[in-house]
Formats: structure tokens, C-alpha cells, sequence
């Protein structure tokens, strides 16, 4: 370690700069936490975090209201990155929320062993759920879980069901579900909790390929039934 | 080209390399070498590149048959270790001969021994790397009995011993800072606090750092899970899910604390009180289900 200069006093929790969202905070020796509030300005973030740091970051991770950068020798600028999220902040407000990411449509056979209980749960026909969960247009807020698992949000309030409370030991690939606020693709045979309501026959995940994710945090998504 | 025959697979011995940065924007762990600078000391003794791939072991080692004469070096747990019943110096080049059975014992400290071949090991990699990822379940499959391993091209004048002799200075050069297996008994792990120390009880970083925690025999790849005192959360409230980093001290609401190693999941809903410093890494992936680790709390510079 280095001998510490700057202030002496204990950092315990102490940002490293401020954003809009809140704080700057450090994760360990090279990285940093940008809390910053709205889906629309963690994306732009993130896009704006690549085009002016990305030669010096190692990860660039995109969550529910924060941007991980990690640097790929050094701590990055706290100043740079609370001056970047300021400027998302700005712009998302701009843009009225609007999401204007790549649009990707996944045909759905709406087979899922939990409509009923979807169903059931929200008072809703079977049909209903379907006509509901198929009328949305998402925004890929963040992945996680699994490689290429995209946590899609934007869909009808009235479809937000808790997850399972015994998870499944296995779902099968292409399983589409919900679970909150969230509806999700698995993109492998995982176990999983969600409720599930379909199945696609599109590749969410493959790392041969170029573009090894399909969905990518921005993204908006449209499902429609495949009959 | 020289290749190895696994005769026993051991516990769970995986191919690892410096793992994939870069995807974790689509939910790609890093992975690579639980104990980097470990992998970094036996790639340099045997003339490879710092992450080239080599095998990790947990625990108990294989028995590896090389149809062909290799240079190899062990090092991270030290753990006994002969060639057709020739006993194997740790921490050294070793030249193995063609038909030679490579035979790994249980490692007497820490959890992992890396067996690094001049040349490197030669599978297909995955999003530029050739690590097991355990979480995934991406890159190569952990060694099974009659699995046939590639070996890549040795670095000139580094298929015997002596031939690219390697001095402790050549090793400072390369950066390689080996893991001190003296501490394995002991450890004591450096911490920085946060990002999300305000969210705990003022108590919690105290508890964390004045009580030993014991390692949990549920521990691997993805994390080391730790016993000890609670740590108190101010807030209950949950936390939307945010990036994670390797060292990562993630405290769930059970308040036992998971100290994130190579594999662990890129983003996750329960708040890092405090991140192991990195060149603590290589300890932090040695810690042994059983043992007492300590935290100290360092002041950031």
C-alpha cells in the first residue's frame, strides 16, 4: 500500500464525489459506484462512461439505479464521472424518458406452466395475462443472474407478481417470466424463481458470436404470441 | 504436439487463466485463477506468458499422465507432489518426462495448488479466455478421468530446467508477487470500507474487523462464506441490484458475510460493507474451510 495522504480521518463510507442520483463511491482500489437516478440516465451513463473513459476502464456495469466503472489499472476520475453523470442526468431529462434503444421483438408461444397461477394471482384471465404481457414495450434496464439474463422493466403493473416462494430446480432455456417488476428470458436452463409464462425458441446468449448478449442494457423489447 | 491424460481428476480441478474482463455488462463473470498471483508465479517458471492456462486444484490433486516431455511448476497450496514416485520441489521448475505420471497429494494449507505446463494448456477459449467459470458453467468442464489435454508451444530454451532460469528479480519484473503461503494458517485480510458501509450499523465495520471470522466449508469459487458476529444493518431497506467487484465483502440479511472471489455473479442486491485490497486477492482465494480469518481496516491514500 501506498502511505495515505489527504485527509486522516476514517473514510468509512465517505464518497469520492457527488452525482446527481447521490454519491460517488469507491468499491475497493479501482473502482467506483455512480448512483444515479432513472433507467434513461444509468444508459446514457454507461454510453457516455465508454465514449470518453472507455480506453481506461476494464467494466462498465450498468444496475437498477447505479453505473460500476472499473478501472483497468487505476481508480478513475470521480470528478470526470460525477461531471459525465451530471450530463446524463441532463440529458435522460431531455429525452421525457422516452427509451429510443434498438428495438427487438421475441416471438413468444405463451405455454408457460404458470399462467394459471399468474392468472389467479392478479384476477385476470389467461388470456388477459397474455394480451397484457404481449401489449408492453421494455426497456433492458440491467443484466444480471446469468450471461445475457436481461432485466426487462416497463410492463403492466397489474402483471407485478411476487416470485415463486419454492424456486424451481430447473427452468429451461428460452423460459420467458416474471417475477415484480420485471419480466426475463432465461437465456440457459438455470434454477430460478420466476413465474413463467412461455417459452422462445430465440438465442438470448451465445459466445461465439460477435454479440454474445441479444438483449443489452437500453435495448427495448417487444414480445409477441406465436399462436 | 505434447499432451496430458488426466489419470484422476482430483476434487475439482479446473483450467483457469486470467479470466474474461469486459463482459460483465452482459452478466459474464471475470473467472480466471481463484489465487492470481499464484497462476502468475508458475506461468513465469515455466517460461509462459503471465495468463496463459494452467490447472487449478481444490484441495486434492489429480494424477496426470504426459505423453511427452513437459517443464512444470507448482505453486499456491503447497501440497505433495511426485513424478513416478519421484518426489516434486514446490515452487520450482520441474522437468517431467515423456510417459511420466504426474501424482498431486492433498494440499497441506490453503485450498488451491496450480500446476502450470511450459506451453500452457490448449483448449478452445470462450469470450478470449480458457477459465472455468463455476458459476456459468462457461469455458472448459472441470477435469474428468480420460480427458486429454492440449499443450500449447513451450517458449524457446524453457522445456528444461535452467534453461530460462528464472530469478526472483526476473519474477519482481514480471510483476509476479507470489501469495504468501506462511499466512495461509493466519489470514489476515486487508479491507477498504463501502461502497455501502453507511448502510450498516456505525458497529458493523468494528465487528468486522475486532472478532475472526471462520471460513465456511460451503465456500468456492464463487465465494468465501464467513461465521462469525452479525453485522448490523442500519437500513433493512432493500437495495436494487448494482455491480459487484472480485473481494467484494457482500453482507445478505442473515448478516454473514460472502467475500466475493473469481466467480462471483456480476451484480447483486445485498450491500458490500467493505472490498479486500488486491494484493490480498491471492490469500482471499486460500482461505480454508475451517480456518480463522481476520479483516483489518486500511485507510484509503
Amino acid at each position: 500500500m501506498r502511505p495515505h495522504r489527504g485527509s486522516p480521518h476514517s473514510d468509512a463510507g465517505r464518497p469520492a464525489g457527488r452525482s446527481p442520483g447521490g454519491a460517488v463511491r469507491p468499491c475497493g482500489e479501482r473502482a467506483l459506484l455512480v448512483e444515479i437516478d432513472g433507467h434513461g440516465a444509468v444508459h446514457r451513463l454507461a454510453a457516455l462512461t465508454r465514449e470518453h473513459l472507455g480506453a481506461c476502464a476494464e467494466e462498465i456495469v450498468p444496475g437498477h439505479r447505479t453505473v460500476l466503472v472499473v478501472g483497468r489499472e487505476q481508480m478513475p476520475d470521480a470528478g470526470r464521472l460525477g461531471a459525465l453523470a451530471e450530463r446524463a442526468a441532463a440529458e435522460a431529462g431531455a429525452a421525457d424518458g422516452e427509451p429510443t434503444g434498438a428495438l427487438v421483438e421475441i416471438e413468444v408461444r405463451y405455454d408457460g406452466a404458470d399462467i394459471g397461477e399468474v392468472a389467479s394471482l392478479t384476477g385476470l384471465s389467461a388470456e388477459e395475462v397474455v394480451r397484457r404481457h404481449s401489449a408492453a414495450t421494455y426497456l433492458v434496464a440491467f443484466l444480471g443472474f446469468a450471461p445475457g439474463f436481461a432485466y426487462l422493466v416497463g410492463g403492466d403493473p397489474l402483471l407485478a407478481v411476487p416470485r415463486r416462494e419454492e424456486p424451481r430446480s430447473r427452468v429451461p432455456a428460452g423460459s420467458v417470466a416474471i417475477a415484480g417488476p420485471y419480466s426475463a428470458v432465461y437465456p440457459t436452463a438455470s434454477p430460478g424463481g420466476w413465474r413463467l409464462l412461455g417459452t422462445t425458441d430465440r438465442v438470448l446468449f451465445n459466445p461465439a458470436s460477435g454479440r454474445p448478449a441479444l438483449l443489452t442494457a437500453g435495448a427495448r423489447v417487444r414480445f409477441t404470441e406465436l399462436r | 504436439m505434447t499432451s496430458i491424460e488426466v489419470v484422476r481428476p482430483g476434487a475439482l480441478t479446473t483450467i483457469q487463466d486470467l479470466g474474461r474482463p469486459g463482459f460483465a455488462h452482459i452478466a459474464v463473470p471475470r473467472s480466471g485463477a481463484a489465487d492470481p498471483p499464484s497462476l502468475r508465479l508458475a506461468n513465469a517458471l515455466t517460461g509462459n506468458e503471465p495468463g496463459a492456462a494452467a490447472l487449478e486444484i481444490t484441495l486434492a490433486g489429480p494424477a496426470l499422465r504426459f505423453d511427452g516431455a513437459a517443464l512444470i511448476a507448482l505453486t499456491g497450496a503447497p501440497a505433495p507432489a511426485s513424478i513416478d514416485g519421484r518426489p516434486v520441489a514446490f515452487g520450482e521448475p520441474v522437468a517431467v518426462g515423456a510417459g511420466e505420471v504426474l501424482d498431486v497429494g492433498q494440499a497441506s494449507a490453503g485450498v488451491r495448488t496450480y500446476i502450470a505446463v511450459g506451453g500452457g494448456i490448449d483448449v478452445e477459449p470462450v469470450l478470449a479466455s480458457r477459465a472455468t467459470d463455476t458459476l456459468t458453467g462457461l469455458g472448459p468442464a472441470p477435469l474428468r478421468r480420460g480427458d486429454v489435454l492440449a499443450l500449447g508451444r513451450p517458449a524457446d530454451g524453457a522445456d528444461r530446467p535452467g534453461g530460462g532460469a528464472v530469478r526472483d528479480t526476473d519474477l519482481a519484473a514480471a510483476g509476479v508477487r507470489p501469495t504468501d503461503s506462511g499466512a495461509f494458517a493466519r489470514p489476515l485480510l486487508r479491507i477498504l470500507a463501502g461502497p455501502r458501509a453507511d448502510l450498516f450499523a456505525p458497529s458493523a465495520l468494528a465487528a468486522l474487523t475486532l472478532e475472526p471470522f471462520a471460513v465456511s466449508p460451503t465456500s468456492n469459487r464463487v465465494g468465501v462464506r464467513l461465521t462469525g458476529p452479525r453485522l448490523e444493518r442500519r437500513d433493512t431497506g432493500e437495495l436494487p441490484s448494482e455491480g459487484l467487484v472480485h473481494g467484494a465483502i457482500q453482507v445478505p440479511t442473515s448478516g454473514e458475510p460472502i467475500l466475493m472471489l473469481a466467480d462471483h455473479p456480476t451484480t447483486g442486491g445485498y450491500p458490500v460493507i467493505a472490498v479486500v485490497v488486491e494484493s490480498d486477492h491471492g490469500l482471499a482465494g486460500q482461505l480454508r474451510p475451517g480456518t480463522a480469518v481476520r479483516f483489518a481496516l486500511v485507510q484509503r491514500w
